[in-house]
C-alpha cells in the first residue's frame, strides 16, 4: 500500500473532520551520494492533492523540505458520504493515488 | 567567582543565546519573496515547532490560522519558508472554505538550526505570519550520507 488515509469512522453533516495521510516515499533530496560517491538523483513528491467526491479540498506543493514518507493532517467539512481520494506526483513523473470511504450520517 | 556562580552564569548565557539571535534576525527578506512588498503582520498565525531536535530529517510541525474559513473570509495559502534550507520555499498548502478550519500538521526537514516562517495569504489579500526557531543537532540534506 503506497499510502494510508485515516478518516473518522462516521461523521455528521457539517462536522469539521480531520484527515490524516501518510505516503510511502523516500523524498530523495538530490544532495546525498551513494557508496561510490555518485549523486543520487533528486526525486521528491512535488504535488499532493486531496479530493472529496471529486472536488479538491486540499493541495500541497512540496519539496525536499518535507520529510521522507510525508505525513499531512488537514481538515474538511463533512457533507455527504463518499470517497476521499489522495493523489500525488513525484519528480520521476510517477502518479499514484489512494482512496478511503467516508460515511456521513445523522 | 566561585564554582556555583560560574555554572549559573554559563547556564544563563546558553539559554539566552537563541533569543538574542532571534531578535537580531530580519525575517523580511524571507517573507518578501512571497509578499512582493505587501506588508505581512505577525498575528493570527500560530506556528509550532520543537525548540530543539536531534535529527533534522523529520520534525513535526503545526500551523493554525485564526480564520472563520467562510466563502468571503478564508485562508487561501499557507507558505512554509526556511532560512537556511537549499530549497527555501519548503511547502505551499492551498486551502479553501471547505477546509472548515485552517490547521495543518506535517513533518519537515531542516538543514541545520534556523528560523522557519509560516506565512498565510488570506482571501482579502492580506498576509499574516508567525515564526519559530529550531536548534538542530544533526541536520538533514547536507551533512547526511
Amino acid at each position: 500500500m503506497p499510502a494510508r488515509i485515516q478518516v473518522p469512522a462516521q461523521a455528521k453533516p457539517g462536522d469539521v473532520i480531520e484527515i490524516r495521510v501518510l505516503i510511502q516515499h523516500a523524498m530523495e533530496t538530490g544532495y546525498r551520494v551513494d557508496a561510490e560517491g555518485r549523486n543520487i538523483k533528486r526525486n521528491v513528491i512535488h504535488t499532493v492533492i486531496c479530493r472529496y467526491n471529486g472536488e479538491e479540498i486540499f493541495r500541497a506543493d512540496t519539496s525536499s523540505g518535507i520529510s521522507a514518507n510525508p505525513y499531512f493532517q488537514f481538515t474538511t467539512v463533512a457533507q455527504a458520504s463518499g470517497t476521499i481520494e489522495l493523489s500525488w506526483i513525484d519528480d520521476a513523473g510517477v502518479q499514484e493515488s489512494e482512496r478511503q470511504q467516508l460515511v456521513v450520517a445523522g | 567567582m566561585n564554582r556555583r556562580t560560574f555554572i549559573g552564569s554559563v547556564g544563563v548565557l546558553t539559554l539566552a543565546a537563541p533569543s538574542l539571535r532571534a531578535q537580531t534576525i530580519d525575517l523580511r527578506p524571507m517573507i518578501n519573496t512571497i509578499t512582493k512588498g505587501v506588508e505581512a503582520r505577525k498575528a493570527r498565525v500560530h506556528f509550532e515547532l520543537p525548540v530543539l531536535v536531534d535529527n533534522g530529517n523529520s520534525i513535526p510541525m503545526t500551523v493554525k490560522v485564526e480564520s472563520p474559513m467562510s466563502a468571503a473570509d478564508h485562508v487561501k495559502t499557507i507558505y512554509l519558508l526556511s532560512e537556511r534550507n537549499p530549497v527555501r520555499q519548503m511547502a505551499t498548502f492551498h486551502l479553501g472554505p471547505r477546509a472548515g478550519r485552517a490547521e495543518i500538521q506535517s513533518r519537515i526537514r531542516l538543514a541545520g538550526s534556523q528560523h522557519v516562517v509560516a506565512l498565510a495569504h488570506m482571501a482579502d489579500g492580506s498576509f499574516w505570519y508567525d515564526w519559530a526557531s529550531v536548534v538542530v543537532t544533526l541536520s538533514a540534506c547536507i551533512d547526511e550520507t
